[in-house]
């Protein structure tokens, strides 16, 4: 059957182009490949070439032509053993342009509801699925986390710093899983460069605990590779900021493979280091992260604050089969408290902590300023102020609900961060309360958050710049009408 | 002990006997093998651009005509154990390590029979049962990830080898050296391999990379090597000895493939960089499929037997397309699948 050649399009905005040439003419053979014609555009010439072997048996566009359109028929090309008379049928030849069949996604996209693409799924709308969290948020919904009797582990405790505690997490789950291993700048002779994985080497040997080149790029990808490939990395960044090297790989590569294949390939990972400012170290080391990662579907970002969070979430962002960004404190690694010795204690991730009870004003505050908001609420208690502090512990997938149930008792917010306040996480926490808290508001949501600079070195005007006890206790203040 | 770079004779015409030394004499069998899975290539992207062309197939696409003696020389020496990894021009690997043309295609025109079930695109394919790790759009990110895939190899002693594709473009980046670095200090198991097609986009090589990309390894006592990358027995004779130098435990090895897109660097550049000249030296003078005929012809290989390998791969081609248009598009529920792995409570 004569085959149509047809108008081919330069791009997927080309509607129409000049027929330029005619390199061949009627009744010369064409094999895959030759050049048949030239067309242009007011942007650019190119070539067409033949896809089917043939003879080429009629010209339908002469050479010239201006105005014609994509997927015109322009020729049309005869098989071995036919001749001209066959053109006769040409209606009916067969064009593999099949112009019956519309291009793809002419219809603009409306957001479908989550399928229920299993039983289990759709049996569980109580949001069992933290992964789902956010699509459902996306939907209108907020979901109540899966409770979490975490008092059942503090029965026995004991008293460990949060280094202590992150490294007891990485030794458990390595001891638990061949797969897993350490990665980084001076991890393992050097025994970390905050003495976080120290005694790892001893332990698990140079090939579980691996000393890298300073080539935060190379080696973060070099991590999801050996995730795809089956390995568990846990990726040492001296400090986050240095991740920023590395961040192609963490968003390209880990966080949105899992979606772009389709869910075939996913990347089990954890990249971890101090994040967020620590003394007087200059503005390129101090900068959190957190609403960075948050920003970014396909990866979880986890923040602790006490020895017992870095342990529990920690242990469970290892075994996590997806990405998942472990953002520590350095100031924070010193500081001692309570951790629970059972090796079977994790924190699900996705789930905040009320770390004090309150009636009056909600503070919602992760990492460092967890500690500093608690320092605030005993301030705030010496006033008659009430205040109750959230540990957001994961930032995403964040747990709205106990957000929200905490502003329905106290009807007025704040939050406090270490980052800068444009797209923060608080500027997240108070469009979560508009959308779903408005009616419970008495105050707007009040923010505070690093002043918006490059984090100064002068010992003044750093803290100056670093949220403080009592700008907590003033925005607090404020939202209870007691400024 | 480091080997040092060398370069094949590659300004040479391809003849396999001064090409390499312990080479085996190309039989009939695999004449025809490699003809057979070089043209699956050549069809499918030809195809491929049709469709693009009709406006069934959108954003970008990198085709791979011409450069289908690399990969096929490669796979073709390869243990079932070991990975791949590539850049956005990578329709020519999936078909290589086995994957479906159906899904490739499918995946080309977005729609649900496609490999990542139409969510990936021409750049965004991958397949756990072929060890094909994609399918990367960022020019040099496959490069720590082939490394990376190494390494799993070695933590686990499969005794497989990653072979880390990229193009001449690629080549240039810190990420790329930073690989090199780390591989050859941990004498990880993985094979670079340069393709070298001479531009990267729109930028000849002689204006982008200094020096020659093969001895880029040098300074890390990586060897590396300069080969005819349009003869597909010159990439499996290279392919091959490399792979035995680096499952002895050596570490990596570069190769630089010397090929030639014919194509622009994606459908939507018109190549106006380069004359008709130089594309018609490789396509006339030079062309993998003409090279290999031109063998199967002094074989003595049946017309006949060509002509049945032809009309098999346009059938498999046609079918590819055809699936690849009926393939319905996606469910709208896909929007919000497969962000994250779902862990159960």
């Amino acid at each position: 059957m004569p085959v149509e050649i047809l108008m081919p399009a330069l791009s997927p905005t080309m509607t129409e182009g000049t027929l330029a040439k005619w390199v061949k003419s009627v009744g010369d053979k064409v094999e895959p490949g030759d050049v048949i014609a030239e067309i242009e555009t007011d942007k650019a010439t190119m070539e067409v070439e033949a896809v089917d072997e043939g003879t080429i048996g009629k010209i339908l566009i002469e050479e010239g032509a201006e105005g014609v359109a994509v997927n015109t028929p322009i020729a049309v090309l005869l098989e071995e053993g036919e001749d001209e008379s066959a053109i006769g049928n040409s209606s009916s030849a067969s064009s593999s342009s099949s112009s019956g069949v519309s291009a793809p996604a002419d219809e603009p996209a409306a957001p479908a509801p989550l399928a229920a693409s299993s039983e289990s799924e759709a049996t569980q709308p109580q949001g069992k699925i933290v992964e789902d969290r956010d699509i459902l948020y996306a939907q209108g919904q907020v979901i109540e986390p899966v409770p979490f009797d975490e008092a059942l582990f503090l029965k026995n405790t004991q008293d460990q710093t949060v280094r202590e505690a992150l490294r007891d997490a990485m030794a458990e789950e390595m001891r638990r899983d061949e797969t897993v291993f350490v990665m980084g700048e001076e991890v393992a002779e050097y025994q970390g460069a905050y003495k976080v994985t120290q005694g790892l080497l001893q332990e698990f040997g140079d090939k579980r605990v691996i000393d890298t080149p300073i080539t935060e790029h190379g080696f973060a990808g070099l991590g999801v590779g050996a995730a795809f490939n089956g390995l568990r990395p846990v990726i040492e960044f001296m400090t986050m900021n240095f991740a920023m090297q590395a961040i192609d790989q963490i968003i390209n590569s880990a966080a949105k493979t899992l979606y772009m294949a389709g869910g075939q390939m996913g990347c089990p990972i954890v990249f971890r280091g101090p994040n967020g400012a620590a003394a007087r170290v200059g503005a390129q080391h101090s900068q959190d992260y957190a609403s960075w990662y948050a920003h970014v579907p396909g990866l979880k970002v986890v923040a602790p604050w006490s020895a017992a969070d870095a342990k529990g979430l920690l242990k469970a962002a290892i075994r996590d089969p997806n990405p998942v960004m472990f953002l520590e404190n350095e100031i924070l690694y010193g500081q001692n408290f309570a951790v629970p010795t059972d090796e079977d204690f994790t924190i699900p991730l996705g789930r905040a902590k009320i770390e004090r009870e309150g009636k009056d004003v909600t503070i919602v505050a992760y990492s460092i300023m967890v500690g500093k908001s608690l320092e605030a609420a005993k301030k705030l208690a010496e006033e008659g102020i009430e205040a109750e502090v959230i540990n957001l512990r994961t930032i995403r997938p964040l747990d709205r609900w106990t957000v929200l149930e905490s502003l329905k008792k106290t009807n007025r917010i704040i939050s406090v961060e270490e980052g800068w306040p444009f797209a923060g996480i608080g500027a997240e926490i108070a469009a979560l309360c508009m959308e779903h808290g408005f009616d419970y508001l008495d105050a707007p949501v009040r923010r505070v958050c690093a002043a918006d600079v490059p984090l100064p070195y002068a010992a003044n005007l750093e803290q100056l710049a670093l949220p403080q006890i009592d700008e907590i206790v003033h925005a607090a203040k404020d939202v209870c009408y007691k400024g | 002990m480091p080997v040092a770079a060398k370069k094949s004779d590659s300004k040479k015409k391809p003849d396999l006997k001064t090409v390499s030394n312990s080479a085996p004499v190309p039989d009939a069998e695999e004449m025809t093998r490699f003809y057979r899975e070089m043209l699956l290539i050549r069809r499918f992207e030809e195809k491929a651009g049709q469709l693009y062309g009709m406006g069934l197939i959108g954003g970008f696409c990198h085709l791979y005509i011409g450069q289908e003696a690399v990969v096929t020389g490669i796979q073709s020496v390869q243990e079932p154990q070991d990975s791949i990894v590539t850049a956005y021009r990578d329709h020519g690997h999936m078909l290589a390590c086995g994957m479906d043309p159906k899904g490739v295609m499918a995946e080309l025109t977005g729609r649900r029979g496609g490999y990542s079930r139409g969510k990936g695109g021409s750049m965004h394919m991958f397949s756990r049962e072929k060890n094909f790790y994609g399918g990367h759009g960022i020019v040099g990110a496959q490069v720590p990830i082939g490394t990376g895939l190494a390494f799993a190899h070695k933590y686990k002693g499969d005794n497989g080898v990653a072979m880390a594709y990229m193009g001449d473009g690629a080549a240039n980046q810190g990420q790329v050296a930073e690989s090199y670095n780390m591989a050859a200090l941990w004498k990880l198991p993985v094979l670079y391999v340069i393709e070298n097609n001479r531009y990267g986009m729109g930028t000849s090589a002689d204006r982008h990379a200094a020096g020659a990309l093969y001895r880029r390894g040098e300074g890390y006592g990586i060897p590396g090597e300069q080969v005819d990358g349009m003869d597909v027995f010159s990439v499996r004779n290279a392919a091959r000895q490399a792979l035995d130098y680096i499952r002895g435990g050596n570490g990596p090895y570069i190769l630089e493939m010397m090929t030639y897109r014919y194509r622009g660097h994606s459908m939507s550049d018109p190549a106006k960089y380069r004359s008709k000249d130089e594309v018609s030296k490789y396509k006339d003078g030079h062309d993998p499929l003409l090279i290999l005929r031109r063998m199967m012809d002094e074989q003595g290989i049946a017309e006949d037997d060509i002509k049945a390998i032809d009309r098999e791969i346009k059938d498999i081609v046609n079918e590819s397309a055809a699936f690849a248009q009926e393939s319905p598009e996606p469910d709208p529920a896909e929007l919000w699948t497969d962000v994250l792995v779902k862990v159960e409570e």
